[in-house]
Order: C-alpha cells, then structure tokens, then sequence
C-alpha cells in the first residue's frame, strides 16, 4: 500500500468519525442541508438536466426538509442536490456526505445494518411485461419462452429464485440496459421483460406504440423503498417521519403519487401510469419502516 | 482496511448458502460453478471468433495484394468497413438490425452472432496485418516465383505466404489476445461470460472486489495462455538467418 492510498484511508475514517454528529445540529449550523438524488430513477429521482432534479421522492424530501426548517427555525435552508449512484449512496450516506437520500433504495434488512430509512413512501413490485397480443397474463404461461431481464440486477435473481420455486422452465436473456431489455421485448426476441414496475411502466409509456404492450401477471416480488439517512439518529428520524406521516394524513402524498405517477411528467410529458398498488396502500393506511424480508413473508 | 470474503464464491445462487464442497450438486448451482461455466463461454467466443478471424483475415489480405484491382477492392472495402465502426455498435448491428432486416437471421443464436460480430471485426485488423507481412517482402521474390513457371496461387502459397506469416506472427499474437479482452463485450447480447457475470454476481452478493478480482485473474490467464502458445509456434517455425529468428 502506498501512502496516499493510507491518506485517503485516513480521511475516510476521519469523515466516518465526524458523521456520528446529530444531524438536525449539523443543518442548524450550517444552514444547509445535502440531498441526494439519482440521475434517472423513473419518476421517483431523475434530472432535468442543468442540475435541476425532480421526481416523486425529490417533492417528497422537498417538503420534508421544509417541515425540518420550520422546526429548526432556520430563516433559510440552502439544499444542496448531490447525484448519486447504486454503487455509491449508501457510504455517502454513511460518511454524511449525504444527509438524506431521495432516490429509489430498497429498504432491506442487509442495509437497515449500515442505514436508516423513513417510513415507506413507495412499494416496487417486480413484474413482467409482455406484447399484447401474445396472450400470455400469468408466468405459468411462460414455460419454454424466453424471458428478458437486465444484467446487473437484483430482478435476475428473483427470476431464478422463482423459475426454481414453481418450476416453470424458461430461456433467459440478459440486456445491458433497461432499454436493450425493451429491446428485445420489442424485437421479439423475448416474449416478456421482468423488472421493476414503475421502470417497466415508464418504458412503455415512451415506447412507440404503449397500446403494444401490457403488464401482466403475477408480482415475483415486493420491495418497499425509502428515503435514506444516517443510522443511530432518532431524533432526525423522528423529524422525517412525522413530517412524511402528517403528509400522508392531509393526502399531500397520494396527490404527489398522482402528479408523477398518473399525470404527464416532464421533459417529455409523458405519462407513467403506473397505478398505485394494494402493497403500498397498505403501507400508507399504516405507516413503517418495515425491510423487503418482511413484505416477502406474507 | 476491507475485509476479504472468499466464501462468496462456494454460495448458492439461489438463497445464498454456503456449500462445503464450493461445487452445487443436484440442480444448485454456486457462484463458483457459475464462474466457470461463464470462464467458459469467454473462452469459447474468443476461441471461435478467433478461427473465424484469422481464416477471413488472411483471405482478405491475400486478396488486397493481388494484381487485380477487384479482387483488391473486394477486400479493401471489408477492412475497411469492419475497421471503421465500434465492435459495441456491430454487435448490435448484428443482433438486432440485421435480423429485423433479413428474417432468417432472427433464429440464429446470440452466440453465433457474436462470434460473427467479434470474427469480422478482427478479421479487418488481421487482413491490415497480413497484407503489410506481404507487402514488406522484396518484389524481387513475386517475379522470381511467377518467372519460374508457378502461377499466381502457387507463388503465394510456395514463396510468398511462408515468409509473410512468420513476420506477421508477434502483431497476430496481440490481436489473438485482444480477442480475448474483446470478447467481453457479449455481454451486451446476453452471452453469460465473464464480464456479464461480473456485473451481475457484484450486484447479488455486494461482493464486487472478490468478484471483479477473480474475473481480472482469469482474463489475464486466458490472454496470457495465448501470448504463450503464440510465442511457442513462433520458435517453432522459425527459420534460421530469416528476418526475426535471431535468437
């Protein structure tokens, strides 16, 4: 090892240290707070380029860091918007480059150990999207088919965890990307595409022709996502969640779910319609941080 | 300093449980089974592509250093074509263009086309590199075979194509290589070798430095099997006093 690895080293642990301070304290005194935002998460988090971010999560914490100002007392809150990655939100999150992260993470028990996550403001559910003409509505029809999902992927997994679990036997192929996976729907080279809903939703709803393709079937699997801050932080959290509950009191949040879910979005103005699923009213009609693991018992 | 996890190899890939043994066995499948069966797709995309290659680069080569002028175009007009577009953008070309063009295409496998897209691709670099190996030799040896009597092919096969291939062999080994490090780019068309596994194991496991650093091992294994295996041919067919063979 050499020493500017030991110094870069040096300063993480350092930045590590300094992230166990209180984080309402921390925005206090410096009047400014750093969201994290994702470059394209659907309609949840994505950019408008310019360093302009929007998205359903993005209003969301919008008015969650409000609802801290007002409680902090703090005549200005300057927000920063940092970009984050799959890769990278969680250690920012964990050396406080990051105090609250509005993009698209799964709330699972493996991260709920380095993390915390407000309650749950939307519910992902893998599903599987076909042309509309194949007649194919549930996954035991897609026995010796072939089915699309994108590489580097938890829905991969979940694929197989399920072609295992029922024994329905399918051919896999794997896009790069989420639009090389529609890709092959699109070509015919695969008669139905796995992955998240929402993303799924927003695919073909920018797609040539949307009438072409329907989502259907059966959900292989639930995965609530969160907004994200540090651990061991009650009193921040506190803060979030009651903010996010009074919003989901007033309806404030079922209005958002419509404004970037149901309605025209920019830049494109297209719609997602992606209609809000039984999953997620449960966890509106009762408010909770509870991880993937516990949603994948029921 | 990150602590090592080499267990995330001898995992089951459907619930994550660690084997004794590292090997599934009735229907389960480790990581460590899985790296080897995308070891070998690597393995066999770059060994086909590689035939492919050095059959229709030579055969272009050949044909750009021929006196007649269409034969010349025939395959200056392939090295060109192939040299000049992104392997990553032919792949696809190959996977989801041609077949909306041509029909047929749409029930070849991925794995032959990419072993198409990849062949041709170094094809291209292969007919440059045999056509300069012929082209370096003195002219003096063309008309000394053609004024023996040999035809055209006999010359190339008896006088010419003997010396230019040992010349051409150390820029033959490279790209022998590099068709290895190129094959990575299957993964776009859903070929499970390496690369492929690689992003998709990090992504299941949050284990990306075990992975990518075993993945790194075994490409630089393969190439450097080839660098080996090339160096060796090139001793044996070495001749004495001939440009190269000092050693």
């Amino acid at each position: 090892m050499n020493k500017k690895s030991l110094l870069v080293l040096a300063l993480a642990a350092a930045a590590i240290g300094a992230a166990q301070a209180d984080t309402l304290k921390k925005i206090k005194d410096s009047g400014t707070v750093t969201m994290g935002v994702r470059e394209s998460s659907g309609a949840l988090s994505y950019t408008l380029g310019d360093g302009k971010y929007v998205g359903y999560h993005v209003e969301i914490c919008q008015k969650v860091l409000a609802d801290v100002q007002k409680q902090l007392g703090l005549a200005k809150l300057d927000v920063k918007y940092q970009p984050v990655t799959s890769q990278n939100r969680i250690p920012l999150v964990q050396n406080g480059t990051v105090d609250i992260e509005c993009g698209s993470t799964t709330n699972n028990a493996t991260r709920q150990k380095d993390v915390s996550f407000a309650v749950t403001t939307f519910v992902e559910e893998v599903r599987m999207v076909v042309k509309a003409n194949s007649g194919i509505t549930a996954v035991n029809q897609l026995a010796g088919r072939t089915v699309a999902t994108t590489t580097g992927t938890t829905s991969v997994q979940t694929l197989r965890k399920h072609e295992r679990a029922t024994g329905v036997d399918f051919k896999e192929v794997f896009g790069k990307d989420h639009a090389d996976s529609f890709l092959l729907l699109e070509s015919g080279r695969a008669d139905a595409f796995v992955m998240d809903g929402s993303l799924l939703a927003g695919l073909v709803s920018r797609s040539k022709n949307p009438a072409d393709y329907k989502i259907v079937g059966d959900v292989f699997s639930v995965e609530p996502i969160g907004i994200m801050f540090r651990k061991d932080d009650p009193a921040f959290k506190k803060a979030v969640d009651d903010s996010i509950k009074a919003m989901i009191k007033s309806g404030d949040v079922a209005k958002l779910y419509d404004k970037w879910l149901l309605q025209p979005i920019p830049p494109s103005n297209t719609k997602v319609g992606l209609p809000m699923s039984d999953n997620l009213k449960a966890a509106l009609a009762n408010p909770n941080d509870k991880p993937a693991e516990d949603y994948a018992k029921k | 300093m990150a602590t090592w996890d080499w267990q995330v190899f001898c995992k089951n890939t459907i619930d994550g449980e660690v084997i004794p043994s590292c090997f599934g066995s009735g229907g389960d499948i480790t990581y460590l089974n899985w790296l080897m069966s995308a070891w070998g797709w690597t393995l066999s995309v770059s060994a086909l592509a590689l035939v492919v290659a050095l059959a229709v680069g030579s055969l272009m080569g050949i044909l750009r250093t021929t006196p007649n002028k269409w034969l010349v175009f025939i395959g200056d007009a392939w090295t060109e074509t192939f040299r000049n577009i992104p392997l990553l953008v032919q792949i696809f070309l190959w996977y989801h263009v041609l077949p909306a063009l041509i029909p047929p295409l749409r029930q070849v496998p991925s794995f032959i086309l990419v072993v198409l897209a990849l062949g041709f691709f170094t094809s291209a670099r292969i007919a440059e590199q045999v056509r300069a190996g012929i082209q370096s030799l003195p002219k003096g040896q063309r008309y000394a075979g053609l004024a023996m009597g040999l035809t055209l092919p006999q010359t190339y096969r008896y006088v010419l194509l003997p010396v230019a291939f040992r010349i051409v062999i150390p820029p033959l080994t490279s790209e022998s290589m590099n068709i290895i490090k190129n094959s990575s780019v299957a993964f776009a068309v859903s070929i499970a070798e390496l690369t492929m596994y690689a992003l998709q194991v990090s992504e299941e496991t949050s284990r990306g430095i075990e992975i990518y650093l075993a993945v790194t091992g075994l490409y630089f294994i393969s190439a450097f099997f080839v660098n080996r295996l090339a160096l060796f041919i090139e001793h044996r067919v070495q001749v004495p006093g001939m440009l190269g063979a000092g050693r």
